[in-house]
């Protein structure tokens, strides 16, 4: 197949809808938990009884512009929203509070890496509107059931260029949404509850064409995972369709996670007229330069600026810098540190290290880690300083910390009695009984077999339980032997 | 313009109205009188003026992000053309 398909080029544009974390709607007061029993989160202005009137939540908006910064978009700053017409059981209005003409964040790229290179995934746009409420067709036998507690909750839907050409792109570029949405706090990213959800447009053109392919838009998206799945499944059909002299349709169709595939859901019904219009009911709304420039003054350091700021200023490999900024709260943690310490590479190595192993382990995330910076930074210092060895510190005093988090580092390392020994008199004793234990290594050794000393240190180590200072050890070691 | 029947056949399944023969009639001839309404304030020259969207001059009315105003479940439901005390129930949407 590899060869056919390298005939083609895939073409990918993806719409990605965050709902926003705000804790009323956007446009009115209804709580947007989610979860919540069914219709208990709606207001007359959700369930658009007549005589009620929207009002726009500030909040949405502000994160909107959060987002579209982080994005390098344009802000626009004369914005009104426009009523899109259709009926579906889960509007109930019957349109849909959008804005069409004049989305908020205008271009803008995300920058994704795909094995060793890096680009900007071009976007056409991130605009505001309200989410639907939701449908459930399987309690009932005879009829669909809706819940409008999501009705009216804010969303940002991202819409990229038809910019991408793979799945693995398509697979980055959503991780990369998620981070950054979640880095900013403007939604929790979680896919499984639906807050992030996304759509792909999907095409396939002979390379060297710049006309684009008849697309089809795969639905029900619901994991990064999923996807991946689903776009390469689809190259594949069109692919293989093509080739089988057929031709595409344009479709639009879900993805089947039980078996990876896709299906046709529905072909393309006579153009959609959704007699877009200017919402009357709601005020527009202009953006000022102070407000924009607050915002972009309040986001915290992106990833992407963190991430060449602990290579080129911290000295770190490109894959410890990674690990750190995967997640918002690991780069917070670590940013702290670095106030107590100068021991980045050390910090970094420890926090990658022990500390994503322990949380793993305990299935906790970064924020409930109970070791405070300054602790950490401590712990670290007695490493460098030979007191304690690594392995030392994150199998027993990281823990030992843990447990105690008022206690600090040195305290406990000698209250569990840790400290390396550097006592010239003690550590003899142990390399004495060490090499007395196996003259034949020594005699070895003594013939040249030099690399033995690896062997005679450990053995101190297992004497001294791990409190004998290796370095020490070795030189000493050396001096006995010669 | 001139309502053709394929326009309001379309009109009305975009605003989801059956209607019969005597009042299509009734209501193409109700609309060709809108759109020659319509028609009419066209001819004014509009060159160079900002559409009004909004007949208010308000702008940047917010709302802070706080929750109020729900009613409850009960009273969401009351006037529901059916529910089942949890649920708004419509036809089957999708057909499993």
């Amino acid at each position: 197949m590899s060869h056919i398909s390298d005939k083609y080029e895939a073409v990918i544009g993806l719409e990605v809808h965050a709902q926003l974390a705000t804790h009323s709607k956007l446009f009115c007061g209804d709580a947007t938990t989610f979860g919540a029993a069914p219709n208990t989160q709606v207001s007359p202005i959700t369930l658009g009884h007549p005589g009620t009137l929207p009002k726009t939540n500030k909040k949405a908006v502000e994160y909107a512009i959060k987002m579209g910064l982080a994005c390098n978009c344009e802000i626009e700053q004369y914005n009104y929203f426009a009523r899109k017409n259709y009926f579906y059981p889960d509007l109930p209005k019957g349109y849909q509070v959008s804005q069409h003409t004049t989305p908020i964040c205008k271009g803008g790229y995300v920058t994704i890496k795909t094995g060793e290179e890096t680009r900007n995934v071009q976007l056409n746009r991130i605009h505001l509107e309200e989410d639907a409420g939701k449908s459930i067709h399987d309690i009932d036998d005879q009829f669909t059931c809706v819940d409008y507690n999501r009705a009216g909750v804010p969303l940002i839907e991202i819409v990229t260029e038809p910019d991408l050409h793979s799945a693995d792109e398509a697979y980055q570029y959503v991780t990369e949404v998620r981070r950054l949405v979640r880095w900013l706090n403007v939604c929790d990213g979680n896919m499984e509850e639906g807050s992030l959800r996304c759509d792909a447009n999907v095409s396939i053109r002979l390379k060297g064409e710049t006309k684009l392919g008849t697309k089809v838009e795969v639905k029900n998206l619901n994991s990064i995972r999923n996807v991946k799945k689903a776009i390469e499944y689809e190259i594949e059909r069109m692919i293989a369709l093509v080739e089988a002299g057929g031709t595409v349709k344009q479709q639009t169709r879900s993805f089947d996670a039980g078996n990876d595939t896709t299906f046709a859901i529905r072909d393309k019904e006579e153009a959609n007229d959704y007699r877009y219009f200017a919402e009357p009911d709601l005020a527009p709304f202009h953006l000022s330069d102070t407000l924009i420039s607050g915002i972009r003054e309040s986001l915290p350091a992106l990833p992407v600026a963190l991430l060449a700021k602990y290579q080129t200023e911290l000295g770190l490999s490109e894959y410890d810098a990674a690990q750190l900024c995967a997640e918002k709260e690991t780069a917070h943690y670590y940013n702290q540190v670095l106030q107590h310490t100068q021991l980045y590479k050390a910090a970094a190595n420890f926090i990658n290290g022990p500390v994503k192993q322990y949380l793993n382990e305990n299935k906790l995330g970064f924020e409930q880690f109970t070791v405070s910076p300054t602790q950490l930074a401590a712990l670290l210092q007695l490493v460098e300083d030979g007191k304690v060895n690594f392995s030392v510190a994150s199998s027993r005093i990281l823990p030992a910390m843990i447990a105690a988090p008022e206690q600090d580092a040195l305290q406990i390392a000698t209250d569990m009695n840790l400290l390396q020994v550097s006592d010239t008199s003690e550590l003899e004793q142990w390399v004495n009984i060490a090499l007395e234990s196996m003259p034949d290594k020594v005699t070895e050794y003594k013939k040249g077999k030099k690399g033995l000393i690896g062997l005679f240190v450990g053995e101190v180590k297992k004497l001294s339980k791990g409190k004998a200072d290796p370095k020490l050890v070795t030189t000493l070691i050396q001096e006995k032997l010669k | 313009m001139e309502i053709t029947d394929k326009a309001f056949d379309q009109l009305a399944h975009l605003s989801r109205l059956q209607f019969t023969d005597t009042e299509k009639e009734e209501i193409k001839g109700d609309l060709q009188r809108m759109i020659a309404f319509v028609e009419k304030l066209e001819e004014v020259d509009t060159t160079g003026v900002t559409p009004l969207l909004h007949m208010s001059s308000a702008s940047n009315v917010w709302r802070e992000d706080a929750v109020k105003g729900s009613v409850t479940r009960e009273d969401a439901l009351l006037n529901a053309a059916d529910a089942d005390g949890q649920f708004f129930k419509v036809p089957k949407v999708i057909k499993k």
